[in-house]
């Protein structure tokens, strides 16, 4: 126990002590925090308002397009081909041209532009001017606006699990679907990475042939356990400090900018008012108080998934998953003598892993179908198809069967390759068969 | 006494015999000679010893125990195929093995620090491997080696990478550690340094042991009764002149000197030689051959190979 603990040692601590470690824990959560914050960033710069020259035959739209922020209609009273003809020295970043038939026919309406105008640009022009010749239209047909209004509906239905004791629960398909998705894949990353990372170590003490000298000192049992612990903890240590530097960098970020968070969500629902300022204020007050009780409502369905369940899962797939497979790319580690030599070894490896990932789409899809039970119960699979299975409620047997099963898999898959791993890390120069490996787990110690 | 007794160890891997019904008897603070051509079964049985891989048949004792998994802090060995971990610093990767083989730490830097000095390796403390010649590398495999002041000591073709200089020095130390009371298992094939450290010696060919015992009984046993006398003079003709008991294999003329290699009955002493053949030339000098253990192995190995085949 004693050598364990000092092979551990070494396997962190060399690891953790790497150049490579310490860069990829600090690019980590910049990274992920320049995933947030760089898009709220250019969206704040990019937000340049865009002149439009609008040239209206019909007269119907002046001044009815509603400006924003970043779109701005300048109505102009030129004729369309000196328009043209000027628009690369103006100000304007493209002109919109509407006929004289534009009313019934929308399709001769025109944008001109030196380039490619941008797609959020286009949708804009598009939608303001959809709304408008729909507002004349109902106009001209005679109808109610504020009649028609009413008559629209919303439909969000709230989802309300009941359990055993007849409690109800109200859910969120899209909570359960991006937090289950979430920590399958984070499961799925976290065994390749470290996993690999405990193969190349067995390949490096192979190929540097000091395995012969630990082993005179401890059983190849305790080399290949104090690796794959040592590895584990040093996942989880990096694991832990991305948490830790994203909250902080976040933070930081937030507190020093605290407007570009704020203001852009408020610019937002500017918009949305604007465009929808057309329709009566009543109608403005429902959607309002829809979004607040949608906003409510996912609140409680994110209070509804028990993560109490969900982190002790996690943590328990997240470990026993990892160890399972570790073991296996031990195995495979062992049994070759560089890098290039793992790919047909590894095949059997990533299969169900890759497997797991592909499947996720259906399992959201039918979480509590056969697919579904099965690959949440079947050890190589069951670490990623039962965290995205869990946050839609899975009936504790099930959870526990899979656990149970898990750790079976993992004294399995401990055993067949502490039998490859203790013949292999021996074996130089010999291309290694599917066929030796047999040979290898039926050899006695 | 013997400090490690191997009894009828067997071997057997899926298609081939790595070791058969092979024992050996290493006597306390003697240098026992491990030896045979490639692929005899050394390799396995060292790891056998090591307990590395274990025995299909047969029984080990270390020290009148049978081995077992505690036995390790009291063997040090010294594989063939060497290796460091190249990105780890020569100190604290020193200082992992030896804690490996149970020594405190405290106690590994004071040895250590006292072989580094011995050595002239301290400026390398701090140094990676990679960073090191193979010589130094193979140094500091040494002392890693014997560090934790093992009973018994076991290296596999320990001259290997060594130039001749650190070649001195190794075999000075190994004979320092024997002086000190260790035992040592010595597997090589370079047979000069076999007479010159090994008290005793096994030959195993195609996994079974063909010969065992002390080296000099072994050179002994192995002579033919053969003489080299040198003469001053340059117009003797032995040939003609000995018969009988005397056997003249060979003379040849080499620098005004007659080289004679006589061949003696065995009911004749090297006394009755000289007697012989002092009427015909001036003796420079007068030796009797004793085969190298080169020869030996030769020759054992090679009629070993012949009745396999008959």
């Amino acid at each position: 126990m004693k050598k364990i603990l000092l092979i551990l040692k070494r396997e962190y601590l060399t690891r953790v002590k790497k150049k490579s470690f310490i860069i990829m824990t600090i690019i980590g959560p910049l990274l992920m925090a320049a995933v947030m914050i760089i898009p709220l960033y250019i969206a704040q710069k990019s937000d340049e308002c865009k002149e439009i020259a609008v040239i209206d035959e019909t007269y119907q739209f002046v001044n009815s397009l509603p400006n924003t922020e970043s779109v701005h209609f300048t109505y102009l009273n030129e004729d369309l081909t000196s328009a043209k003809t000027n628009l690369p020295k103006t100000k304007y970043y493209a002109i919109l041209h509407i006929p004289g038939i534009s009313f019934y026919s929308p399709s001769a309406m025109r944008i001109y532009s030196v380039h490619q105008p941008s797609l959020s640009v286009k949708l804009y022009i598009d939608g303001a001017i959809k709304k408008i010749i729909e507002e004349k239209k109902l106009e001209n047909s005679g109808i109610d606006k504020v009649l028609l209004a009413s008559t629209k509906a919303n439909i969000d239905i709230t989802t309300i699990k009941l359990n055993d004791n007849g409690e109800e629960k109200e859910s969120s398909t899209s909570v359960a679907t991006g937090l289950g998705m979430f920590s399958g894949i984070l499961i799925y990353f976290f065994i390749f990475l470290f996993g690999s990372q405990v193969m190349r170590g067995v390949i490096e003490e192979k190929t540097s042939r000091i395995v012969e000298v630990i082993i005179s000192s401890v059983k190849p049992f305790q080399l290949m356990m104090g690796k794959i612990i040592g590895v584990a903890l040093v996942g989880l240590t990096q694991f832990l400090l991305w948490i830790v530097l994203t909250f902080f960098i976040f933070t930081i970020a937030k507190s020093s900018f605290p407007d570009k968070f704020t203001q852009k969500q408020t610019t937002q629902s500017f918009d949305n008012k604007r465009i929808s300022s057309i329709t009566e204020l009543q109608v403005q007050e429902k959607t309002n108080n829809q979004e607040e009780s949608e906003m409510d409502q996912m609140v409680k369905s994110i209070k509804s998934i028990n993560f109490g369940v969900m982190i002790g899962a996690f943590l328990f797939f997240f470990l026993f998953g990892y160890l399972l497979y570790a073991a296996l790319f031990a195995a495979v580690g062992s049994a070759v003598d560089s890098e290039a030599d793992t790919q047909q070894f590894m095949l059997p490896i990533t299969i169900p892993l890759i497997f797991a990932i592909v499947m996720s789409q259906f399992i959201i899809n039918n979480p509590d179908g056969p697919v579904a039970f099965w690959l949440s119960i079947i050890p190589l699979t069951s670490p990623v198809i039962m965290m995205i299975r869990i946050p839609f409620g899975v009936p504790w047997q099930e959870i526990i069967l899979s656990f149970g099963l898990l750790i079976l898999g993992f004294w399995g898959a401990t055993w067949l390759a502490s039998k490859i791993y203790r013949t292999g890390i021996l074996m130089y120069g010999k291309k290694i068969s599917y066929k030796e490996l047999w040979k290898w787990l039926t050899y006695k110690s | 006494m013997n400090l490690f007794v191997a009894k009828n160890i067997s071997k057997r891997f899926a298609n081939h015999t790595a070791l058969d019904n092979v024992s050996i008897e290493v006597p306390e603070n003697h240098i026992f000679g491990l030896l045979g051509p490639n692929g005899a079964g050394k390799t396995t049985l060292i790891r056998i010893i090591n307990q590395i891989t274990g025995p299909d048949e047969g029984e080990l004792f270390l020290n009148g125990e049978l081995l077992n998994p505690s036995h390790t802090s009291i063997i040090g060995y010294l594989p063939e195929e060497r290796g460091l971990y190249k990105k780890m610093k020569v100190g604290e990767q020193s200082l992992y093995l030896a804690q490996l083989k149970g020594i405190s730490k405290t106690d590994a830097l004071k040895k250590l620090r006292y072989w580094f000095e011995k050595f002239e390796l301290e400026s390398w403390w701090n140094k990676k491997v990679e960073e090191l010649s193979k010589g130094m590398q193979q140094k500091i495999q040494f002392i890693v080696t014997i560090l934790h002041e093992p009973k018994l000591l076991i290296f596999d073709e320990p001259f290997s990478g060594f130039d001749p200089i650190n070649a001195n020095l190794l075999r000075d130390e190994i004979l320092n550690l024997k002086k000190n009371g260790a035992t040592i298992i010595f597997s090589t094939h370079n047979m000069s340094s076999v007479e010159e450290l090994c008290d005793d010696i096994a030959l195993i060919n195609k996994s079974k042991k063909i010969l065992e015992g002390n080296v000099n009984e072994i050179r002994r046993e192995y002579k033919s009764n053969t003489f080299e006398i040198e003469f001053a003079n340059t117009n003797c003709d032995l040939k003609s002149q000995l018969n009988g008991k005397f056997n003249v294999i060979d003379q040849v003329v080499v620098n005004d000197y007659t080289l004679a290699k006589i061949k003696i009955d065995k009911s004749a002493s090297s006394n009755d030689l000289i007697q012989a053949v002092l009427p015909y030339g001036n003796i420079h000098s007068f030796k009797e051959i004793i085969p190298s253990m080169n020869d030996v192995f030769i020759s054992k190995v090679g009629l070993d190979e012949l009745n396999q085949k008959s």
